[in-house]
Order: C-alpha cells, then sequence, then structure tokens
C-alpha cells in the first residue's frame, strides 16, 4: 500500500509552504512582468532589465546552493565541485544557444564562429544534435548526472569521506577546467560560448524573452524546493541525515550508505546542470571560470551563509552573498574577496546555522522568555521545563553533526 | 533434516557458492542466505587472526555460540573483545581463520548490510544512534524491512510496523520520550535506545558490546531482566566488565585476554581459575 505521490506532496510541504509558493509564483509570473512591461521606467515600482537578469542568475545560483545543501548540509558530503556539474548544464545548454545564432556570426558560416577560426569543415560528434532544444536540455541534465553518478560510485564505494572526498572534487573540477580551456576541445577554449541571438527563434535579449526566462528560474527553484522537502521528509531523507550523523551504525541496521550517497548526489548535480541550463542564456556566456576552484567554494559559502540543513537556508544565503558581490565589484571591486572570507569566518564563528539558525535562535529566545513568563505565573511541571532548555541545547548539536 | 558438519567447516577457499546454494551435497535446501542451525550452533568462529600493524589484537581465536544461548564474553581492555564483534560483523576481516553464522553463511565474505540481513545486530560499545532523530524515528529506521533507496523513497509505516515500534518503545521504557530527539536522553536511555534499535530488528544473533556501561544499579538490573528474557528466542553475546551484572545473566562465560580464549565455563568456575585471577579479575 503506497500513499499517492501528490498526497504526499501535500502533506510534506503543509498549508503555509503552499502559501508562499503560491505568493512568489504570482510575484514571479504576474507582478514582475506587469511591473517591467507596463509601467514607464521613471515609476517607482518599475522593474529593470538589470534587476530582472541579476535576480534571474540569483535565482539560479540559489537553485544549485540548494542543491548543494542536499549533499553537504543533509548528507554531510562536501563537494568542492558542484561549479563543474552548473558548468556542464550551462554548456550544453550554451551548444544549442551556440547553434541558434545560425549564420549571424562574424564568419557567416553554419560553424559557431570559434570553430571556423580553428579551420574546423564541420561539427565535432559530440555536437550531433546540438540544434534540437529539447536535446540541449536533456544533455544538460544527463551529462552532470552520469559523470557525478560514476565519480560518485567509485568515491562512495571506495569509502573516501570528509576532506578527502572534497578534495577529489576539487581536483575534478580543475582538470575539467584545464580540458574547457583548451581549443581543440571544441568549446571554444577560454572564451567559451557567447553572442548568443535567439532562443527558440525568439530574440533573447528581448524583454519577453528575459522575463520567460525569469519565470522558470523561479519555477526551477520551487520545483527544487520542494523536490528537496518531499526528499527530506521522506524515510529517504531519514536514513540520508543518518549516514550524516551515525554511518556505521546505519550499516550494522542493514542499509547500504554507498547507494544512498549515490542518489542524492546524482540528483545533487542533476539539479545543478539545469541551473546552469537556464543561467547561461540569461548572463549571456559560460566559459571555463565557471569551473574555477574559487566558484566552487563560493557554493559551499552560500550554503553556510544561508544555513546548511535547512532548505529555504540557503536560497537566503546565494541571495545575500551575491547582492553583496554586485554591490561590492561595482563599489569597490579589490575588496570583495576580503568581505567574503571575512564573512565566511564569521559564519563559520559565530553562526554555525547560518542566517535561519540567527532567526531561529531569535524567535527562540522570544519564545523563551514568554515561557519564563508563563512559569513564574504558575508552576511549571518540572518535565516541561526539561524539554525546553534542552530544545535551546539541540541546535549546538546539530550544527555539530552537520560539520562532521 | 541434517547437514554434514563437515562441509561448512571444512569449505574450501572458494566455496562460496556452496554455502549459499545451500543444498551442499546433502539435499537439505536451503534459500541463499537463511540461516542453517541444524548442529544448533548459531555462531563458529575457528582460528581467527587479526593483527595491526603487526599486533595481534585476535590470536587465533575460536569459539563457538549455540543457538539461543546468552554467552557472556569478559577479559581486560585490549582483550579483543571488539575487535571479535567487528570481526562477526563484517568490519574488519580477519588475516585468517573462519566465521560462521550458523551451517552456512560465511561471514568473511559479507559487507556490513548484508550481515545485518543475515540476522545479526550489534550495539557498540559507545552508544551509536541518531541523535537528531527522534526515538521514534530511531526505531523506525532500524525496523526489519527493504532498505532499499528506492523502497525508502516511498516508505509508510502501517499497522504490524507501528505495533512493533510500540512494543519496542515499552521494553526498553522510552514509550513516554517517544517524540524526543534521541541526543538528549541520558546514556543509559541511549544504551536502551539502541538496543530497541537491534531488536526491533529482530535478529537471531545480538551482539551487545558493554550494554550497561553507564547506566544506573537500577537501569542495570532492568537491562539484565530483559536480556534473560530474551534468550531461548534470540542468541546473545554480551560483552561486559560489571560482574554483577554478568552474574545476574547467568549464562556461560568466556574470558578472553590477548586475542585468544583464556577460559571458559560458568562465572563462579572461570572467576575461581587462577590465570584468570592474575590477569584479570584479581587486579
Ligand atoms: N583499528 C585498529 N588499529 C590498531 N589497533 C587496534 C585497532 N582496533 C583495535 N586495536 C587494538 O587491538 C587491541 C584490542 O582492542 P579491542 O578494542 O578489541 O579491545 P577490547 O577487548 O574491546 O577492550 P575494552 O575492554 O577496552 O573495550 C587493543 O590493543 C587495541 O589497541
Ligand atoms: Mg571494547
Amino acid at each position: 500500500m503506497r500513499t499517492p505521490a501528490s498526497i504526499k506532496l501535500v502533506a510534506g510541504l503543509g498549508p503555509k509552504g503552499w502559501l508562499a509558493v503560491a505568493i512568489t509564483a504570482l510575484v514571479a509570473w504576474v507582478l514582475v512582468p506587469l511591473a517591467h512591461l507596463m509601467l514607464p521606467e521613471s515609476h517607482p515600482l518599475h522593474v529593470s532589465t538589470f534587476a530582472i537578469t541579476l535576480i534571474g542568475k540569483i535565482l539560479c545560483y540559489a537553485v544549485v546552493a540548494v542543491a548543494m545543501d542536499l549533499i553537504w548540509g543533509y548528507g554531510g558530503i562536501l563537494s568542492l565541485g558542484h561549479g563543474l556539474f552548473f558548468a556542464l548544464g550551462g554548456y550544453s545548454f550554451g551548444m544549442y544557444l551556440m547553434r541558434q545564432i545560425g549564420r549571424e556570426g562574424s564568419y557567416q558560416s553554419d560553424l559557431p564562429d570559434f570553430m571556423v577560426f580553428l579551420d574546423w569543415k564541420e561539427l565535432p560528434w559530440y555536437w550531433t544534435g546540438s540544434d534540437h532544444f529539447l536535446w540541449a536540455i536533456f544533455l544538460a541534465v544527463a551529462v552532470p548526472g552520469v559523470i557525478a553518478w560514476i565519480f560518485g560510485y567509485f568515491a562512495f564505494r571506495s569509502r573516501i569521506k570528509g576532506v578527502y572526498f572534497s578534495i577529489i572534487t576539487q581536483a575534478l573540477t580543475y582538470a575539467a577546467m584545464l580540458f574547457f580551456f583548451r581549443n581543440e576541445t571544441g568549446f571554444g577554449g577560454n572564451n567559451g560560448f557567447t553572442d548568443f541571438k535567439r532562443i527558440l527563434g525568439y530574440s533573447i535579449t528581448a524583454p519577453e524573452t528575459r522575463l520567460v526566462l525569469f519565470g522558470l528560474s523561479v519555477a526551477l527553484l520551487l520545483g527544487t524546493l520542494i523536490l528537496g522537502r518531499v526528499l527530506i521528509a521522506s524515510k529517504f531523507g531519514k536514513v540520508l541525515t543518518a549516514i550524516r550523523d551515525a554511518e556505521s551504525r546505519v550499516m550494522f541496521i542493514g542499509y547500504n550508505p554507498l547507494h544512498y550517497k549515490l542518489f542524492i548526489w546524482t540528483v545533487s548535480a542533476m539539479l545543478c546542470g539545469l541551473a546552469g541550463a537556464l543561467y547561461v542564456p540569461q548572463v549571456g556566456i559560460i566559459n571555463p571560470s565557471e569551473m574555477s576552484v574559487a566558484n566552487s567554494i563560493e557554493i559551499a559559502i552560500w550554503v553556510a551563509v544561508g544555513g546548511r540543513g535547512t532548505l529555504i537556508g540557503p536560497v537566503f544565503g546565494a541571495a545575500i552573498v551575491n547582492l553583496s558581490k554586485s554591490w561590492f565589484t561595482t563599489s569597490f571591486p579589490e575588496y570583495w574577496l576580503f568581505f567574503l572570507g571575512l564573512l565566511f569566518i564569521l559564519v563559520t564563528l559565530y553562526l554555525p546555522q547560518g542566517v535561519v539558525g540567527l532567526w531561529a535562535k531569535l524567535t527562540r529566545r522570544e519564545a523563551k522568555a514568554a515561557a519564563a513568563q508563563a512559569k513564574a505565573e504558575t508552576p511549571a511541571a518540572p518535565a516541561a521545563r526539561n524539554s525546553e532548555s534542552n530544545a535551546a541545547e539541540l541546535p549546538a548539536g546539530a550544527a555539530k553533526g552537520a560539520s562532521a | 533434516m541434517r547437514v554434514e558438519s563437515s562441509i561448512s567447516r571444512n569449505a574450501p577457499a572458494d566455496g562460496q557458492q556452496e554455502h549459499w546454494d545451500g543444498e551442499a551435497s546433502t539435499g537439505h535446501v536451503l534459500k541463499p542466505g537463511e540461516l542453517d542451525l541444524s548442529h544448533n550452533v548459531i555462531l563458529y568462529l575457528d582460528d581467527i587472526t587479526v593483527s595491526f600493524d603487526g599486533f595481534r589484537a585476535l590470536n587465533a581465536l575460536s569459539l563457538q555460540i549455540d543457538a539461543g544461548e546468552l554467552r557472556c564474553i569478559i577479559g581486560p581492555n585490549g582483550a579483543g573483545k571488539t575487535t571479535m564483534m567487528d570481526v562477526i560483523t563484517g568490519k574488519t576481516r580477519p588475516d585468517s581463520g573462519k566465521a560462521f553464522f550458523g551451517q552456512t553463511i560465511d561471514l568473511t565474505r559479507m559487507t556490513e548490510p548484508q550481515i545485518a540481513h543475515a540476522g545479526i545486530g550489534r550495539k557498540f560499545q559507545k552508544p551509536t544512534i541518531f541523535e537528531h532523530h527522534t526515538v521514534f524515528e530511531n526505531l523506525e529506521l532500524a525496523l526489519k524491512t527493504d532498505k532499499r533507496v528506492k523502497k525508502s523513497l516511498f516508505a509508510r509505516l502501517f499497522g504490524d510496523d507501528l505495533d512493533k515500534i510500540a512494543d519496542t518503545l515499552r521494553q526498553i521504557r522510552l514509550a513516554d520520550q517517544a517524540d524526543r530527539p534521541a541526543g538528549l536522553l541520558s546514556h543509559g536511555q541511549k544504551q536502551w535506545l539502541e538496543i530497541g534499535m537491534l531488536l526491533v530488528q529482530d535478529p537471531k544473533l545480538l551482539l551487545l558490546d558493554e550494554p550497561v556501561a553507564g547506566m544506573t544499579d537500577d537501569e542495570t538490573e532492568r537491562t539484565a531482566e530483559l536480556f534473560v528474557s530474551l534468550k531461548g528466542k534470540h542468541s546473545l553475546m554480551v560483552v561486559e566488565h560489571d560482574m554483577a551484572f554478568v552474574e545476574a545473566l547467568g549464562g556461560k562465560v568466556t574470558v578472553l585476554c590477548e586475542g585468544s580464549v583464556l577460559a571458559e565455563g560458568d562465572l563462579a568456575t572461570v572467576q575461581a581459575d587462577p590465570r584468570v585471577i592474575d590477569v584479570y579479575l584479581g587486579r
């Protein structure tokens, strides 16, 4: 006997959750487009193209952050290679965008400019089908998924854990970056893909196209959050966090952690791939620097800042860090990395649960004060006092578990 | 229906297939992995040696536990008690020797989860539970179910499972704590929860490494009652330093020292053994 997935979905999210989803969807799909298209630029509520592109980009980052949280916050596995999966999704979809340029490139050739430049006469075999939109989407999910699965299978089967795993993921990303930097690889070398013109025949810079991409980014983020919620609330999620907290106990009660880790790892990579595919048409470029070591580390920082092991936290983390980044890079570009480092240190030292943990702490303090007041009025049962003080203790332990 | 004992005892090294088939030239039909207790022996360790960088933690250890037996293992620190459990549960591979579960299941070739499914449950020396899960969830995860990913994704709890969990909660006296995070339990309660996680799996053999460490006298006494009540239905191997507890359990006692069996018999006999007094009790 199984409960239909739809019922589980409803149960997993709760009425408040669904309300939040509905409001977000309404804002993203109705209010933002109206404010962008209908209101004159002088109007205070006008949403600029700049804002839509920036937010759209951050939404894609937020998807990556949630995907990272699934594997790190819940699975206890710190990946420093998620930039790779993101970039692979971006490149897969970028191939399609390159083909959509058609003969409008500087060499007026059917081949992408960089191939003409290399004096190639025809497309390499792996570009086959890249002119098909759906094939590109498929690749954006499948390529990161397959690579993650193969890599994860060997790493998890060899029981590589902790910092060793993180270092290998970093090495993998670095190797991939060097590979993509080479012109002969057939992905545009260090320039990557850019100068996109169209997507499904529509101009890529048209306001409507941008709004659709923006709306899709919102949809992807909501979908990722809902998927994450359902996974975490399921028994699978409980086993996953149990593996994080006490892997040997999990094995001795008969679970094989390999398959659990592999599943969430692959799902996480596929989500990153989709995010990358949506990111590239919005920012208009993909190049190997997306696979740089620093990028992947930054993803981990988003999650740490927002709060590991909370699904919504990484969304805030990605937003806070990237909004600060765009402010710094226009105002004080040379200080950005110092600020990022400082932020990471402060969060690690003082906010092990990120901003979400801080929020929870503050609200709990309020609740505690209220409870103390109630206690002063009526002599409380010892049990109640007990559970209350314990509730305050737990998050410290929770943080420890997540960092292990 | 009897299986020739020589078959599993003198099984050739490449005889894994044979064990799994279970038919093993006798016509006794066993499903693969099914426990064969035809000789009334549930655990059979023969000449097991484990070395860590040249140090022999287990040294030609041989030991046999009967079905339904409650066996106590005592011995000084570093005697190899925990290492022996590591070998039985697949965590450590012996350098040499045999380890059989029943007549046919070769433990030295199986992974930890496979051994758990075969019916061996283990409580660690340091209580190991899922601190961030509730007491209930700890038991839920341990339940004897299909533990593959695709089942876990859609798993639901039904009447039987809920009953089983409720029974176990009562048995380990944690019914009123079911919804608390396990990390908030007292040390003794954590020990009980871990024991409960074994019980819901319904294992045939329970390995309990220092189960009453950190328990109050009262808790220790109740634990002894619980174990004695499990005897017969399950086989138990209990490692303990607490002699009063060992006495309360009342089973046969094996003394381990420097990786092999020093003495075996009822508690009074081994307590009177001068060698045992010398290395362990007399200290
Ligand atoms: N992984 C390992 N690497 C190296 N030495 C080990 C390892 N595991 C155990 N040992 C050593 O093997 C010996 C036996 O250890 P074991 O833990 O089995 O003892 P024990 O009988 O359980 O002792 P205690 O009563 O203290 O729990 C000890 O000397 C220990 O230091
Ligand atoms: Mg020990």
